[in-house]
């Protein structure tokens, strides 16, 4: 590792100052404000806090802020612009995916990365994948409707573009 | 709940690590992944006074193929199993039995050395160390010494391991590709611990007898372990519907739990029985 490397968090350089015992989910909401990374149970069983980090998935209430330094952190803030939903984060609005919204930070941002190192997962691999997020409004069903559909509309995209 | 306070280094090789582990109180901890450590920790079941922690220790990383076993290092991540194109031919069982950890975002942090130091009966690797003649590498201050499984693992949540040493690698015999296997785990919810779980290797002589069998069980004694008692009764027979049977019944009559929170002993002992007996038709289905 090179320890020169710069933390980054949604592309912009921070600084991990903070105790060691700060999780990274709150340095993410304490220190940096991003409160859209949500802390359900703080002991790894939720989902809700997942963050990428360096690409991978993971629970960041699990994880010390300490052991991001020189990592690239990616929130449920930096998905999309301010202007427009991504294409995953449009799907959910159109199959209703969400009723309160606790848990969705923590789904889109797990789905995220499964879209990107999984373009043909199946509707299987999806559940498999999203048993580790809590949901106790919708019953799963339009979440991982809108997981598949963003999935399916992904890959016709990837279709019309090939020669 | 918020951590305990404690003091964090992060050393870039594995004689700094086991220094500061000397220099330390008792109660200083290894982390990697943390995903076993941090919700003790958050429980305050743990409140150790330093972590050391190995994730920058690249000799601790990494899946190396060597003549006659595979040399996996103890910060080796499940993600990191799950993704190596190599083990699908050189330990299928391995990587199944790695698919039933946790879930996804655990994956992509829990490490082989968090599981085997904290030695849960029902985790998955300890289950599949037993099953699979495999011995764990030690690094201390005075060197490095090679322990097999049945003798590092004590018992529930306890190991040989001292407060001044660090799980270095996992070793594993080669897999022969025509070994029979299955790997079966019953848990009330995806990416729990399992209520039971076996994990089943065995060959096929020329005459179709059974040899070289291996039962492995985990969540139903305090220990994962091998039943000796069903693999003699499947060694050196050709399969029936009766000695499958008969061996699950053995397997069922090994369990060692009392009723606790998640299952009577009863239910216990009624879903090895069927758990054994489906992995060896899983395993014959298979092929070899």
């Amino acid at each position: 590792m090179n320890e020169t490397r710069p933390t980054c968090v949604n592309g912009v350089a921070v600084a991990i100052d903070v105790e060691p015992r700060t999780t990274l989910a709150d340095f993410l909401r304490h220190r940096l404000g991003l409160t859209g990374t949500h802390v359900g149970c703080e002991h790894g069983v939720c989902g809700a806090c997942t963050v990428l980090v360096d690409g991978a998935a993971v629970r960041s209430c699990l994880m010390l802020a300490v052991q991001a330094q020189s990592c690239d952190v990616v929130t449920v803030e930096g998905l999309s612009s301010d202007e427009a939903l991504s294409p995953l984060q449009a799907s959910f609005r159109r199959n209703h995916a969400l009723q309160c919204g606790f848990c969705t930070p923590g789904i889109l941002t797990t789905a995220h990365a499964l879209m990107r190192d999984e373009p043909d997962a199946s509707e299987e691999r999806v559940r498999e994948v999203l048993s580790g997020n809590i949901c106790r409004c919708t019953g799963y069903v339009p979440i991982v409707n809108a997981v598949v559909e963003a999935l399916r509309d992904a890959r016709a995209a990837r279709g019309k573009e090939a020669p | 709940m918020k951590l305990p306070p404690f003091r964090y280094e992060r050393p870039a090789s594995l004689d700094e690590a086991l220094s500061l582990l000397a220099g330390s109180a008792a109660d200083a901890k290894v982390i990697a992944g943390g995903q076993t450590l941090l919700p003790i920790m958050a429980f305050r079941l743990a409140a150790p006074s330093l972590l050391v922690d190995i994730g920058s220790i690249a000799e601790l990383r990494g899946i190396r193929i060597m003549p006659d076993r595979l040399e996996i290092g103890a910060a080796t991540r499940w993600c990191d199993i799950l993704g190596d194109a190599r083990l699908a031919a050189e330990h299928p069982l391995l990587q199944a039995g790695i698919g039933h950890v946790a879930h996804y975002q655990i994956r992509n942090r829990g490490t082989v050395g968090g599981s085997l130091a904290h030695a849960d009966p029902a985790a998955e690797l300890p289950g599949i160390a037993a099953a699979c003649d495999a011995s764990i590498v030690i690094a201390g201050p005075e060197g490095k010494r090679t322990v097999p499984f049945d003798e590092f693992f004590l018992g529930a949540l306890t190991t040989i391991l001292s407060e001044q040493e660090i799980i270095a690698e996992l070793h594993l015999p080669r897999w022969t590709p025509q070994r029979r296997w299955a790997f079966l785990e019953f848990a009330r919810r995806s990416g729990d611990f399992a209520l039971a779980a076996v994990a089943l290797h065995y060959l096929k002589d020329d005459s179709g007898r059974l040899a070289d069998v291996h039962v492995g069980v985990m969540g139903v004694c305090d220990r994962p372990c091998r039943i000796a008692a069903a693999e003699a009764i499947l060694n050196g027979n050709e399969p029936s519907a009766e000695l499958v049977a008969a061996a699950a019944a053995a397997a069922a009559a090994a369990v060692d739990v009392d009723d606790d929170l998640h299952a009577s002993q009863a239910y216990r002992r009624a879903l090895i029985a069927v758990l054994v007996e489906r992995a060896f038709e899983a395993a014959e289905m298979r092929g070899g």
